[in-house]
């Protein structure tokens, strides 16, 4: 919601925005039309950078956990974390990195960006973040916009960031799949998407879908409007599950759709229904756009009303004043630190909302929303630990850095892979020159899977995107 | 100080003493004598950095200040040890006070799409003293902005207005700067090319030189038409005179170079806003003496005008000898100012360079005289800051504007309080902290 002076941008047009595969690791090259193909009909083709056995040793280290380890080495072997404590012997042939005064972490994860599908340039030609011509369009994949050279993924690299997930725009009241994206250069989207993780849907509450819509002079217009779209969009779901699971029962060919939705095609698949079906399933994590707290309990109720799950509410901007039930309920909330005022839902933002939310036993989570904000998770995080420490809250750095790896990772459903630096998760680290929650500190160094896949100080580890590539004189590139 | 005024501000605050208590609380606000004692200050001017100093203020001005500074009988004593003062922070492009919530045209002060007004459009006259978004800026240290308006029919946007942000009016300047939009957004608003806003600009200034010279004519209709209308020469006027600048937003290279062209041709003063792209051209920009007010968050080639944005734009500039100013970019939350200093600082910027450009550098850009430095005889905007003011987890403890304690209390802290523990017997509404 911010842009620099060129803009003057608090005159914003407030687009914000919020998916993934649901088998296991794809096979490799050839694609049978397998049973369930239409599940991940567009599979990861992600391999690992090349990596080999590193010793980082004697760095104050954030395991993600909650715990914070001084001088302790963190070993990395086979792409995985092999090891996390105090002297431990190099095995033949690491590469052996003395961290003394510095830093490491879990790599850092957005959980909501819109990098790729609305890169930069940010111009009408690279605006594909909302399929803003119906208000339910559960039929759109945000993988299908990501644009692989979008120059903001090597700057969000810089800041440590090493998975994200991109969303489809909040126009809609339901805006379409999101993508989980290991932030590595590709030269195709399928070469980004993490493997296995699950899809997400992205939906929206509140002010945008009815501005959008009411101006048009179409539903939704109001907020009841909104609520009246997600409960009818499920209940047509229901019903196209009833009729897929009669037809599998029947013995039809094997997931096919049934039919079954007003006006839908007898026995042809419904692509829209299919991901709501997902949802119903459990298959399918949502990912509710809301500001609201009376907003946010009423989709609670309606969610259930309706037989699925909210995994993670985004923006929460009043998360804060219902606390005590997004704990409760087991429902994560993606927040700024400190984002206000830029539309009515969001003026009544507090600097504490996430360590208030964190406090209650909740799980508190940092987004960026943005291709700025993305490149400093970790001074977000800070801004939000200070204010909740100043209001008594007693946040550690070891706490607050969980708003950044291991809460995300749970809110896409990826926590079993990384997030955390505990034995046997994927290596996805980032060492730091000093303290994260510093304005001060780099990244130094970024690994993806083992791989060093950023480097700070040395040009052969930074990568730049085909877009940048030679489009300034010699001489004048950044 | 000269040491007579200082015997007349200490008999004045004798006579003060007796009325006022003492004690004071970090809530309360209030005017009067204070004494910031034991910090380490940042004076921005020529006694530097001094440790363990004390700053006085009394009669919304700074007194004292120093090492070897007495606490004045009467004075409200704040211990600083430990803690860092600094001159309270000035946003360089803002719209506080003219926008409330962004999305709500009602609410919205800072544009007009009446193509009547250009340089004649006075955005001070719009400014809400009682805005949500005052206190939440300066109980974190902001305490002086630039509320500029924004072009819309044509590139000139109108006159920009400094302010301050504590009680009273807050307007020190309506006139401040005239604001133009040149580049992608000056061609969008001039008809397709960022060389027509070039021209509309030149001519409304050609004109208004015209119209000085021969206004009684123009009078009395015996002189060819101008361009802008009547009140538009007459804001016009100060800026042919070079002593209102004209602030141009513009980002490409090639669009700084063509704004010091026109800068020189029409012999007018200019501030460059935006320069995403100035460190190519830092230089000529040296050279010519024109100073930079600029994001140090850009650093995306958000648009085909800035494709050469960098973190270290401010650090590049810096060293060529650019005078560089920051903006937050953003009004309701000009309180992370100096988050982008930090990263500025981070990215190579001298830290005091990056202090300055929040305080000495605007001060001087603006034509504010009583402010920027922590001097005798400026006014009293201080701030007592927990830490590093560059620092993302740093705080402002004590918030002074002329001389004036700000109550360290806004909507946000209020909403906080009213919701810090949850589950009381009754509603939150009964709980107004």
């Amino acid at each position: 919601m911010t842009s620099g002076p060129r803009g003057l941008a608090w005159a914003l047009a407030a687009l914000l925005a919020s998916g993934c595969a649901t088998a296991g690791a794809p096979p490799a090259a050839d694609r049978p039309a397998a049973p369930g193909a239409e599940k991940n009909p567009y599979p990861s083709t992600y391999r690992p950078l090349p990596s080999g056995t590193t010793l980082i040793r004697g760095a104050t280290v954030l395991t993600g956990t909650g715990t914070q380890l001084d001088g302790a080495d963190v070993l990395i072997q086979d792409g995985r974390i092999a090891a996390v404590e105090e002297g431990l012997a190099a095995p033949e042939g690491a590469e052996v990195i003395d961290a003394a005064g510095r830093w490491v972490t879990p790599g850092l994860i957005d959980v909501h960006s819109h990098l790729g599908v609305y890169p930069s340039p940010s111009i009408s030609a690279t605006s594909d973040g909302n399929e803003a011509t119906s208000p339910v369009a559960s039929r759109v994949w945000a993988e299908h916009s990501v644009w692989p050279q979008d120059p903001g993924f090597p700057r969000a690299l810089a800041g440590g960031v090493t998975a994200l997930h991109a969303l489809p725009g909040s126009a809609n009241l339901i805006g379409g799949r999101g993508v989980t994206l290991k932030n590595v250069p590709s030269r195709t989207v399928q070469g980004m998407k993490f493997p296995g993780a699950p899809y997400t849907l992205k939906m929206a509450c509140g002010e945008n879908p009815k501005r959008v819509y009411g101006r048009r002079n179409q539903a939704p217009s109001t907020r009841m409007g909104n609520v009246a779209g997600y409960r009818q969009a499920f209940l047509d779901a229901a019903e196209y599950k009833r009729n897929r699971d009669r037809a599998e029962r029947g013995g039809e060919s094997g997931g096919r759709g049934g039919g079954g939705r007003a006006g839908g095609r007898e026995g042809g698949r419904d692509l829209g229904m299919e991901t709501l079906v997902g949802v119903l399933d459990g298959e399918i994590l949502v990912q509710m756009h809301c500001y609201r707290a009376e907003e946010m309990a009423v989709i609670l109720d309606m969610a259930r009303e309706m037989g699925f799950g909210v995994t993670a509410f985004h923006h929460a901007v009043e998360a804060y004043k219902i606390a005590d039930l997004l704990a409760k309920e087991d429902v994560c909330g993606a927040m700024w630190a400190d984002w206000w005022g830029f539309k009515l839902e969001a003026f009544d933002g507090v600097r504490e909302n996430i360590a208030l939310v964190d406090a209650a036993g909740g799980c508190a989570i940092v987004h960026s929303d943005s291709e700025r904000g993305i490149q400093r998770l970790n001074q977000e995080a800070a801004k939000a630990m200070a204010a909740g420490n100043r209001a008594g809250l007693y946040v550690t750095r070891a706490e607050a850095i969980r708003w950044v790896t291991a809460n995300p990772a749970k809110a896409i459903g990826i926590a079993g892979e990384t997030g955390t630096l505990e034995p046997g998760k994927a290596a996805d680290v980032v060492i730091w020159s000093g303290d994260p929650f510093s304005v001060y500190a780099h990244a130094d160094r970024v690994y993806v899977d083992g791989a060093p896949v950023y480097d700070r100080t040395d040009a052969a580890l930074q990568p730049v995107t085909d877009f940048e590539l030679g489009i300034l004189p010699a001489g004048e590139e950044e | 100080m000269r040491p007579r005024r200082a015997l007349r501000v200490l008999a004045a605050l004798a006579a003060l003493a007796a009325a006022v208590p003492a004690a004071d609380s970090a809530a309360q606000g209030g005017s009067g004598a204070w004494a910031i004692v034991g910090g380490t200050v940042h004076t921005l001017g020529p006694a530097g950095t001094i440790e363990n100093a004390t700053v006085v203020i009394s009669g919304g001005r700074i007194q004292a200040v120093g090492r070897d500074v007495a606490v004045p009988p009467g004075a409200r004593e704040i211990d600083a040890r430990g803690k860092v003062v600094t001159p309270g922070l000035f946003d360089s492009m803002s719209a506080i006070g003219a926008v409330e919530i962004s999305l709500e045209e009602s609410t919205r002060d800072f544009a007009t799409e009446q193509p009547r007004l250009g340089a004649a459009f006075r955005v001070a006259d719009a400014i809400n003293p009682r805005s949500t978004l005052i206190p939440v800026n300066r109980i974190e240290g902001l305490t002086r902005a630039l509320v500029a308006p924004r072009a819309t029919t044509g590139p000139i946007a109108g006159r920009a207005a400094t302010i301050h942000l504590g009680g009273g009016d807050p307007v020190t300047d309506p006139a401040a700067a005239l604001v133009v939009a040149l580049g992608e957004e000056g061609a969008e608003r001039a008809g397709g090319s960022r060389a027509a806003a070039l021209a509309l600009l030149a001519e409304a200034l050609e004109d208004a030189r015209d119209y000085a010279r021969h206004r009684a004519a123009w009078e009395r209709a015996e002189r060819r038409p101008y361009a802008p209308s009547r009140l538009d020469l007459e804001a016009l006027q100060p800026v042919i005179a070079g002593e209102v600048p004209i602030a141009a937003q513009v980002e490409r290279a090639s669009d700084l170079l063509a704004a010091l062209r026109l800068a020189r041709e029409q012999k007018v003063r200019l501030v460059l806003v935006g320069g995403a792209e100035a460190h190519l051209v830092a230089r000529e920009l040296a050279a010519a003496g024109v100073p930079v007010v600029l994001d140090p968050l850009a650093n995306l080639p958000e648009s085909f005008e800035s494709l050469a944005a960098t973190l270290e734009n401010a650090a590049r500039l810096d060293a060529a000898g650019v005078a560089v100013a920051f903006t937050s970019g953003e009004s309701h939350n000009g309180r992370n100012l100096r988050q982008g200093a930090g990263n500025a600082v981070a990215h190579g910027l001298p830290w005091e360079a990056g202090l300055a450009a929040m305080t000495r550098v605007p001060a001087r850009l603006w034509g504010l005289d009583s402010y920027g430095t922590l001097e005798p005889g400026k006014d009293a905007d201080v701030v007592v800051w927990d830490g590093d003011p560059l620092e993302v987890t740093t705080a402002a403890e004590r918030v002074f504007i002329r001389g004036e304690a700000v109550p360290m209390v806004s909507r946000q802290t209020l909403l906080r309080d009213r919701y810090r523990d949850l589950g009381g017997p009754l509603p939150p509404a009964y709980d107004k902290p």
